[in-house]
């Protein structure tokens, strides 16, 4: 099949499709809009069902009850949308259902929200952030088998750029390994009346016939479970950075930007390299102690008022060489990116950052 | 034409039903007050789902409340969720899974507090789901709260001199909302505190649940229930409380109906 144009809240909307995504629903908000409309229109044909819910709040919990029978769901919103989810996001996390939230989001302002959660209780989200269309047509796959195979809620830290833009692509369906079966958990009635019906509950505690750990030891046990990802499912990217004496961070579409000034630096003879976390939950913080190693700077990059630089402080070779560049970053509709997600910003701020003289070392 | 005397010895020793317990649970132990209405409505509920033959094809979706230990003991596939949320969540359980009975239960501070919005949504959509109220009037988990159907005059712990209107607001009648709604098929309101209303209740659930597996859309039966100690009366004064008080304000009966086939 050849590439064809297609626009990325389109592509993401197939890609979900080709993953087994049976239900799909969503409040309209921009920039996530357009994937909801691609859903709307797609998901009929496919066999599934799409809802044009009546809030964030129903959305994240019909999509909590489409997952509890086995079907793979998902949802999606942006910025306040996703903040109205936490409740069903954490509620997910804690009756281990599978669900797939799509955060188009309006900038990069979401990265605490993503990777803290706004939720109760002791669980993370993993949340794989795509630098352009491509990547998050695998991302969006590879989520459906990572919430399936951790039983867990996951995000796709998408945003404007990756919505509204348009790319020749070329779908095909990726196969990640087997999955569990889920019948021992999965809700659809049969076991009603047999002495041995299923339940799904946060407390755990089970029924009296199948008694369950109660919540203190199913906690703990979910809790294991987040310790075991974040050993496991780390992912980031790094470009040019092997003998780099000035390393970029940056997630997201921004770091096309990044990349792109890094090559133009190195050019003029700067040892510039970047570092891209694909997980932001879990933070690569090997990679990125590993790729921090001898740096004089390390320069954060994220069209914020500094939230990622936290996770970079925490796992960084040397925290003192650490300077957050980028800023809050909006367009006048407040909806977007601002004039931060631009090659001559990117530039500049790289340059006054690299013009100072080295931070010492610690 | 026989009589009856009254006041005669029974010409059998009265029995105690030992172990007595409907199909559908896996133990009749709970952790419910003596004198709550809760167990009478949800075991109207038990019988009319075995009677329907629907025992092997229920989803139950329970909300938060007293009653969430019901679920915990029923042999039903259950799912326990967020206040307010049951009739959003059990929208997308059947929605997948169509060829079930889905019955969500939730108290009057679940549904009609927390939850109005998703219980007057579900039913604009026409889920074809069964959505039960137990309704006490009172937040009875938490120890006696006002809620959005505590009626005026009704003394709680956040009223505590009665619900007044010009201090508290005025209860909502969400039966009386749901009638309006196109998609809801079926509005019914019946009670628990005598044998009569008990019967009379149940014939509400048994129509609910057989129009859901007909496919008429949402369908909608509230119980007003006995909470003696979320009212802060004597345990034997609840049935007669829940008629003065409670039934003043929300009539019983088939707010909404189809036609019967013929």
């Amino acid at each position: 099949m050849a590439p064809r144009l297609m626009q990325g809240s389109d592509a993401v909307a197939d890609a979900a499709i080709l993953a087994g995504c049976r239900f799909f629903t969503g409040y309209p908000m921009l920039p996530f809009t357009e994937l909801l409309e691609n859903m709307a229109k797609k998901l009929p044909h496919a066999g599934g069902v799409c809802i044009n819910a009546e809030s964030e709040i129903e959305a994240i919990n019909m999509a909590l009850g489409a997952a509890a029978t086995g079907a793979r769901a998902a949802t999606g919103s942006c910025g306040q949308g996703v903040s109205l989810m936490q409740e069903g996001i954490a509620e997910l996390a804690l009756n281990e259902l599978p669900l797939v939230v799509f955060n188009m989001a309006r900038g990069q302002q979401d990265y605490f929200q993503s990777t803290r959660g706004g939720g109760w209780g002791d669980y993370r989200t993993i949340t794989l952030a795509p630098k352009d269309i491509p990547e998050a047509v695998v991302h969006t796959q590879l989520l459906f088998y990572l919430a399936d195979r951790y039983r867990t809620p996951v995000i796709l830290y998408g945003d404007y750029v990756i919505a509204h833009t348009s790319v020749g692509i070329e779908l095909e369906k990726l196969d990640f390994g087997p999955l569990d079966s889920k019948e021992s958990w999965a809700l659809d009635g049969t076991m009603s009346g047999t002495g041995r019906a299923r339940q799904i509950w946060t407390w755990a505690r089970g029924k009296p016939n199948t008694p369950g750990p109660g919540p203190s030891q199913a906690w703990e046990t979910i809790a294991e479970k987040y310790a075991e990802i974040e050993r496991t499912e780390q992912r980031f990217e790094t470009y040019r950075a092997e003998d780099a004496d000035t390393l970029v961070v940056s997630f997201g579409t921004t770091a096309i930007f990044v990349d792109r000034v890094v090559d133009e630096l190195r050019e003029e003879g700067l040892s510039i390299g970047s570092f891209r976390p694909i997980t932001l939950w879990p933070f690569p913080a090997v990679g990125l102690a590993e790729a921090t190693k001898g740096c004089s700077r390390v320069l954060v990059y994220e069209l914020n008022a500094g939230q990622m630089v936290d996770d970079v402080r925490m796992y960084a070779e040397d925290r003192s060489v650490i300077r957050s560049i980028g800023g809050v970053s909006q367009d006048s509709s407040g909806m977007r990116q601002g004039d931060l997600l631009n090659a001559d910003e990117v530039r500049a701020r790289i340059r006054r950052a690299v013009a100072e003289p080295a931070p010492s070392r610690a | 034409m026989t009589t009856v005397d009254i006041h005669a010895a029974p010409d059998r020793d009265a029995r105690r039903v030992v172990g007595f317990k409907p199909d559908l649970l896996q133990s009749s132990e709970h952790d419910l007050c003596p004198g709550c209405g809760h167990p009478i409505a949800w075991r109207l509920v038990l019988d009319s789902l075995v009677e329907l033959e629907l025992s092997h094809r229920t989803i139950l979706i329970a909300g938060h409340g007293c009653y969430t230990q019901m679920m915990r003991i029923a042999d039903l596939d259950s799912l326990q969720c967020l206040h307010g949320r049951a009739p959003a969540v059990a929208t997308g359980v059947k929605r997948m899974v169509p060829g079930t009975a889905v019955v969500t239960l939730q108290g009057d501070g679940d549904m009609v507090s927390e939850g109005l919005h998703e219980v007057l949504h579900a039913a604009a959509r026409g889920e074809n789901v069964t959505a039960l109220l137990f309704n006490n009037g009172v937040f009875g988990d938490t120890g006696g709260h006002m809620t959005a159907t505590t009626v005026i005059g009704q003394r709680t712990k956040t009223s505590l001199d009665g619900r007044e209107a010009a201090e508290h607001g005025y209860p909502i009648d969400v039966a009386k909302l749901l009638t309006q709604i196109e998609g809801a098929a079926y509005v019914a309101r019946g009670a628990v505190n005598t044998p009569g209303m008990i019967a009379r209740t149940k014939r509400m659930i048994r129509r609910a649940l057989e129009l859901q597996m007909a496919g008429a859309g949402f369908t909608f039966v509230e119980v007003l229930t006995m909470c003696p100690t979320g009212w802060f009366v004597p345990t034997a004064d609840g049935p007669e409380y829940l008629e003065d008080s409670m039934m003043e304000t929300f009539g019983i009966g088939e707010l909404k109906a189809p036609p019967p086939a013929d």
